[in-house]
């Protein structure tokens, strides 16, 4: 008997009860969607992580207000509290107290209109000081960067340029924000969007003219501050002093009680992989068990369609069919049914791998080597559950067999 | 190839040339059913002969151990004590796959029940036994082709050749037994053997499968028939009657393929 006629007989036969074999292969369907997205996530992950950190720039340090944990031991608001501010950015910046900080740059950040013309966009209105470029790794495609004195120049974001222009050649041209009227000295080059920010939809101007004119309230204060350290190997001393300065600054004594965070690329890092961990942890989980129960269903499939078909498989013995073609028969067959749950299963995970990081905020990657991995893992369960009920039809005595009503 | 792949040998266990000396060769044969702490004796030495084409009746009160002798004539099942040879191959020395094989290539079997697969057309079915035939150094195509063709002359011998693409159900009783017979037959066996294949059918169809298995006979096969009916025995020139797990008679006649066309033409 060949391969392409017991691949024939053995698809009829499971076609005969589609209803029972599509339900059959729901647990390894299941578990083949985990496996893809599980793997999907952990690579969604490490882009996204990488993302991140060249986003950032490397060896960075970020300071936002309030403290991660406030002294009651309540989670406090992350930036509630507008404690930061430009004497702390000065302070930072000198190199005395703060040798190993090679850069500082601060950020305050609102969402106002601007406009050009007719045309009305609302976008990230960033107030910035001067070294906000190299420390925060970004470069400008055309123009020039904003005078820190200067109180009506902007920079624009390469998205918030095309909104309001149409293109990013936009040098020169005028823009209102608040009334305000401010001139376009530069365009900044694409950085892409980490998963929460959109890093090119945005309008970067002197930190006065943001605090001062354009908010108005406490106009000393800053959302952010990012310091870079000299090189990688000191980023932890630079954390150090960052956090003495602060604390003397700020008449804290107590580290624990600081109104203010300081946190690094690892700390991002870590808060995105544990995600991923408990994650993976659970559908690591789900995997095996659908696999399991899916193949044991494959198994008790077989069993059941062997019991069926035993008249079958007496006439079959009777004309002359070996015992290794019966085996290869069912075996067939269970591969089959493990091979559709896998297919069904990846068709699963990718439509849940596109439709998931919406909802889940970070991305799922699907790949090929996942796919064909997940493919061969299903057909190896119907092949492995389907040993047992495939040795019991081999087994079969023909005559027994024949006889069975 | 597959077998290539399963590491079992291509070599047929059987040649394909006539071996000289009977067909059926059983000797002092015994087989007991064990159920339970019970065991039962259904041949209690049983020593048979059947030469190349004889047309042997099988007869004997039910229960006397007929189709238990017919399991063991068709190698389905294996003696408890004694020795069997079909066409010169002594069973004894034969493991499963070499006793699937034999009876792939020597047997032909008509059950009472007819036992076609129901999911097969006619054709399907009469093509079953070459499908477990290996076909060395031949494509699988051309064996396929090769196979189709032999099932559609093989129907056409039992002169169903319009039925090809039926299903079972899609046929009456005698007809579905008529496809049983070329299936019986499609392989060329040394051996055609047959368990009450009229006990399902009304008189009309039962002549109409009878006739088959005379000119089966008439052709040269070797026909082993079970009946309980004494017009079908008639149509053998050999009659063995089984009684209690033994034989009680054996007519023993010698037949002779021209002695018995007439009786086939008659029906
Ligand atoms: N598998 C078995 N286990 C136990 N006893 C069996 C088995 N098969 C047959 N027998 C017994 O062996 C005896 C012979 O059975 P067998 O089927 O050969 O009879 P038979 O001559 O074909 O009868 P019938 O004409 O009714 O078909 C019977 O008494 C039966 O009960
Ligand atoms: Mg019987």
């Amino acid at each position: 008997m060949s391969w392409r006629e017991t691949l024939l007989t053995g698809w009829s036969s499971i076609r005969a009860h589609s209803m029972r074999s599509l339900l059959t292969t729901l647990g390894i369907l299941i578990g083949i969607a985990a496996v893809i997205l599980t793997v999907g996530l952990g690579l969604g992950t490490q882009k996204d992580v990488s993302a991140q950190i060249s986003s950032l720039g490397s060896n960075l340090l970020i300071v936002t207000p309030g403290s991660s944990i406030d002294s009651s031991g309540m989670r406090g608001g992350f930036g509630s509290a507008a404690t930061l501010t430009t004497s702390d950015v000065e302070a930072l910046d000198s190199s005395v107290a703060t040798p190993d900080v090679d850069a500082v740059a601060a950020e305050r950040s609102t969402s106002l209109s601007v406009e050009a013309g007719d045309t009305n966009w609302t976008t990230t209105v960033t107030g910035v000081t001067a070294d906000w470029l190299e420390v925060r790794s970004r470069t400008l495609s055309s123009g020039e960067f904003v005078d820190p004195d200067s109180t009506s120049q902007v920079v624009l974001g390469s998205e918030a340029a095309t909104e309001l222009f149409g293109s990013t050649d936009v040098v020169g041209r005028s823009v209102t924000i608040s009334d305000l009227p401010f001139t376009v000295v530069g365009v900044l080059d694409s950085a892409g969007s980490s998963s929460e920010t959109n890093l090119d939809d945005l309008a970067v101007l002197p930190l006065a003219v943001v605090g001062s004119d354009l908010i108005g309230t406490n106009p000393t204060t800053v959302s952010t501050i990012y310091l870079k350290a000299v090189d990688t190997t000191v980023i932890s001393a630079a954390y150090q002093e960052a956090e003495t300065l602060l604390l003397n600054l700020h008449g804290i004594t107590n580290a624990d009680s600081a109104d203010f965070s300081i946190s690094s690329q690892d700390a991002l890092v870590e808060t995105a992989t544990s995600v991923y961990r408990t994650l993976t942890v659970l559908l690591t989980g789900i995997a095996a068990l659908s696999l399991l129960v899916g193949g044991i269903g494959v198994m008790n499939i077989m069993l059941v369609s062997v019991t069926e078909r035993t008249r079958e498989i007496g006439l079959r013995k009777a004309l002359g069919a070996p015992p290794r073609v019966i085996r290869r028969q069912f075996l067939t067959e269970a591969s089959i049914l493990g091979l559709a749950g896998g297919v069904l299963g990846v068709g699963l995970g990718v439509v849940a791998a596109l439709t998931l990081p919406s909802v889940l905020g970070s991305s799922i990657v699907v790949s090929g080597v996942a796919i064909a991995g997940s493919i061969a893992v299903a057909l190896g369960i119907g092949l492995l559950f389907g040993t047992y009920p495939a040795a019991r039809a081999a087994r079969l005595a023909p005559i027994d067999a024949l006889r069975s009503e | 190839m597959s077998a290539l792949l399963l590491g079992h040998d291509d070599e047929p266990a059987l040649a394909e040339e006539d071996v000289p000396g009977p067909v059926i060769d059983l000797v002092d044969a015994r087989k007991t059913y064990t159920t339970g702490a019970i065991t039962f004796e259904a041949l209690r030495g049983v020593t048979l002969r059947i030469d190349r084409g004889e047309y042997v009746a099988i007869m004997g009160p039910s229960g006397s151990g007929k189709s238990t002798l017919m399991n063991i004539l068709g190698c389905l099942d294996v003696l408890t004590s004694g020795s069997y040879a079909l066409a010169g191959h002594d069973v004894a020395d034969l493991d499963e796959e070499d006793l699937a094989d034999i009876r792939n290539r020597e047997v032909g079997f008509v059950f009472q029940q007819f036992h076609l697969l129901p999911s097969l057309s006619a054709k399907g079915n009469v093509m079953l036994p070459l499908t477990y035939r290996q076909n060395p150094g031949q494509s699988a195509r051309a064996a396929r082709r090769a196979r189709e063709e032999a099932a559609v002359r093989a129907l056409d011998r039992v002169g169903l050749a319009d039925k090809a693409p039926n299903r079972p159900g899609q046929m009456s009783g005698g007809q579905q037994q008529r496809v049983a017979v070329a299936r019986a037959l499609v392989g060329e066996p040394a051996l055609i053997l047959a368990d009450e294949p009229t006990g399902n059918l009304d008189s009309s169809s039962t002549d109409d499968v009878l006739a088959l298995f005379d000119e089966l006979h008439a052709s040269g096969r070797t026909v082993v028939l079970i009946t309980h009916e004494d017009e079908v025995a008639s149509r053998a020139a050999r009659v063995v009657r089984v009684r209690d797990g033994l034989i009680a008679e054996d007519t023993g006649a010698r037949s002779f393929p021209t002695a018995v066309t007439e009786q086939g033409a008659t029906a």
